[in-house]
């Protein structure tokens, strides 16, 4: 038995020739909120179906609430919970009925099961929807609600595939505070995806920075950020950027610039002592100075620092 | 509460204890397959459209067939022509009908992935799907049943006769969505399930679905007799004779295992391939 809620080592998963995950290893202690960082096609939702016993790893190993998903899926599925990227329930039946299915299915008897749907109805928060068709919940209500059955059974482990993706900021919201609560409360451990930097930046005890399948970095969210050394320098500006750039670029102590049309993103060790040197040559250089701002690095940063490219957002 | 300290140096509770009574564990093939099929019977009801047309259309293909040969039928071949087309009805009305398409809506939404994440018995997903289907076409019987009755149909062998006519072909449309399970399975993909109706089109027409065998020529013969939907009617047919034709029923049961093998070991294989996790 192993002590970790979710250990994977060197896990890997191929499609035909195509690597969806390689040589992943990650160790999640029970109580954590572990956080998958990466942009869409990374690998993570194959990693979390790994996990959840859907698909079988094609390389290494991986342990979930102590027992290993490839040769005793069985206890895992006991022992976890998951919403996936799809909101996986059934448009036909209402809340209550899907409640009660999942219940059934897992061997808990009627009076438990009505007694823990009660509970569930807070989170869910639909009201008398609860004993409406699904097919008429919205996307917050459906989302909550496919949450709330993975969590009938109070799984150890609880994995949430994009769990906010395609909601409003109110209903992400309440998804963050949920998450926290069931953390904080239950001491459930739960790993989360997301293609959401400030998502993961607040939920997350630790994190993995997942690119081409590959963890490219972990740590604390903190931590991550403090690994790009540098402070950041955007300056938006009006008029001839690319005739202004050999200038800019020989700003005593700018470490790297990159333009973005009419924004200019300038890295220097200490950002404070070169932002004014900067706006005086930007405007030196023949540029109308519109706004600029010194900011600490950010997760995407990170990611762009380890990988070369910035995270692109894709909403599904 | 005893803490646990994380790598990250994060003290957390320990995993809440969990209460006995929520304790999750398999429930086996039987309880399974029950829950299964109790949800796919509640959606009978909640899609009409999908049951309507399936009711009417044999009715209206019974009347049909009754309106334009009863006639020369009975003055030439001298047949009950009306107890002739009830059994063409009954087979009409519960061949091909199944909750495949639901199938493929569980596949494409993700529910059945999280079906899969439960500790269901995976037999019990396709197993449960088609007892619902046996309530399913039991149901379907229902309409041309009572056409038959108003067209002076009885049933010589009472009660038990109309069992065993009902059940017969209720187990027969049964067995026979094996092929549509098969395709969903495989494809999840909904033109593909709703193309497996044209499997319908031989096993309805190709056999004696207007006249006795003897009146069939040619190839319509040779068909008529590998196609067990023929065995099906003539057992049908045998039980609203008066008889109780073993060698007739012992054919339908024959066809029916036989098609029936066919058709589950298929849909098995599929779902054993939707659910390797390869």
């Amino acid at each position: 038995m192993s002590t970790s809620a979710i250990l994977a080592t060197d896990l890997g998963r191929t499609f035909g020739k195509a690597h969806a995950v390689r040589d992943l290893s990650i160790d999640v202690p029970p109580g954590e909120v572990y956080g998958l960082l990466g942009p869409n096609g990374a690998g993570k939702s194959t990693t979390v179906r790994i996990f959840c016993s859907l698909l079988m790893p094609t390389a290494g190993r991986a342990l979930v609430a102590g027992y290993d998903v490839a040769k005793r899926p069985q206890e895992v599925r006991l022992r976890i919970g998951a919403a996936l990227q799809a909101t996986a329930i059934d448009n036909l039946q209402t809340g209550r009925e899907l409640l009660k299915l999942q219940a059934r299915l897992y061997g808990i008897a009627p009076g438990p099961a009505l007694k823990r749907i009660r509970e569930l109805e807070d989170l869910v928060d639909i009201g008398e929807a609860m004993d409406k068709r699904i097919s008429t919940y919205s996307g917050g209500m459906r989302r909550r609600l496919d949450i709330a059955t993975a969590l009938l059974h109070r799984p150890q482990v609880l994995f949430l595939d994009e769990p906010t993706t395609g909601l409003d900021p109110l209903s992400r919201q309440q998804m963050w505070d949920e998450v926290r609560r069931l953390n904080r409360e239950l001491g459930m451990t739960i790993l989360l995806t997301t293609q959401y930097l400030e998502e993961a930046d607040n939920l997350a005890d630790r994190l993995g920075i997942i690119a081409d399948g590959r963890l490219v970095a972990e740590g604390k969210p903190d931590d991550l950020k403090r690994t790009v050394r540098d402070d950041v320098i955007v300056a938006t500006v009006h008029g001839d950027v690319p005739g202004a750039e050999p200038r800019l670029r020989g700003v005593r102590h700018v470490d790297s610039m990159k333009v973005e049309g009419e924004t200019i993103v300038a890295r220097a060790r200490d950002g404070a002592s070169v932002i004014g040197p900067f706006a005086i040559a930007v405007q030196e250089s023949g540029l109308e100075l519109k706004s600029v701002a010194l900011r600490t690095p950010t997760l995407d940063d990170v990611f762009l620092q380890i990988t070369g490219a910035r995270m692109e957002v894709q909403e599904s | 509460m005893t803490s646990l300290a994380s790598p990250t140096g994060i003290t957390r509770p320990e995993p809440f204890p969990v209460d006995p009574q929520l304790r999750p564990r398999a429930m086996g093939f039987l309880r399974d397959a029950i829950s299964i099929a109790g949800r796919s019977i509640r959606q009978l009801p909640r899609e009409p459209e999908a049951v309507f047309p399936a009711l009417l259309i044999p009715v209206f293909f019974m009347a049909v067939n009754i309106g334009s040969l009863q006639k020369l039928t009975e003055s030439s071949l001298d047949i009950d022509y009306a107890a002739f087309q009830l059994p063409v009805g009954v087979v009409f009305a519960v061949t091909g009908i199944s909750r495949g398409a639901s199938l493929v809506a569980d596949l494409n939404s993700g529910y059945f992935d999280r079906l899969l994440m439960t500790p269901v018995s995976r037999l019990a997903l396709l197993i449960g799907t088609m007892a619902a289907d046996f309530v399913l076409v039991a149901l379907m019987t229902v309409p041309v049943l009572c056409l038959g009755f108003a067209l002076g149909v009885t049933f010589p062998n009472g009660v038990l006769g109309f069992l065993a006519f009902v059940g017969i072909s209720a187990v027969w449309g049964m067995v026979f969505p094996g092929f549509t399970y098969a395709i969903a399975f495989k494809t999840a993909s909904p033109p593909a399930v709703a193309s497996a109706t044209i499997l319908f089109f031989p096993f309805a027409f190709l056999t004696t679905t207007f006249l006795p065998k003897e009146q069939l020529t040619g190839w319509l013969s040779t068909f008529a007799t590998i196609n067990p939907v023929t065995y099906i009617l003539e057992a049908l047919r045998s039980l609203l004779s008066g008889d109780w034709d073993a060698s007739a029923i012992g054919g339908a049961l024959i066809a029916i295992v036989s098609v029936g093998i066919l058709s589950i070991s298929l849909a098995l294989m599929a779902l054993l391939g939707r659910v390797s996790r390869d």
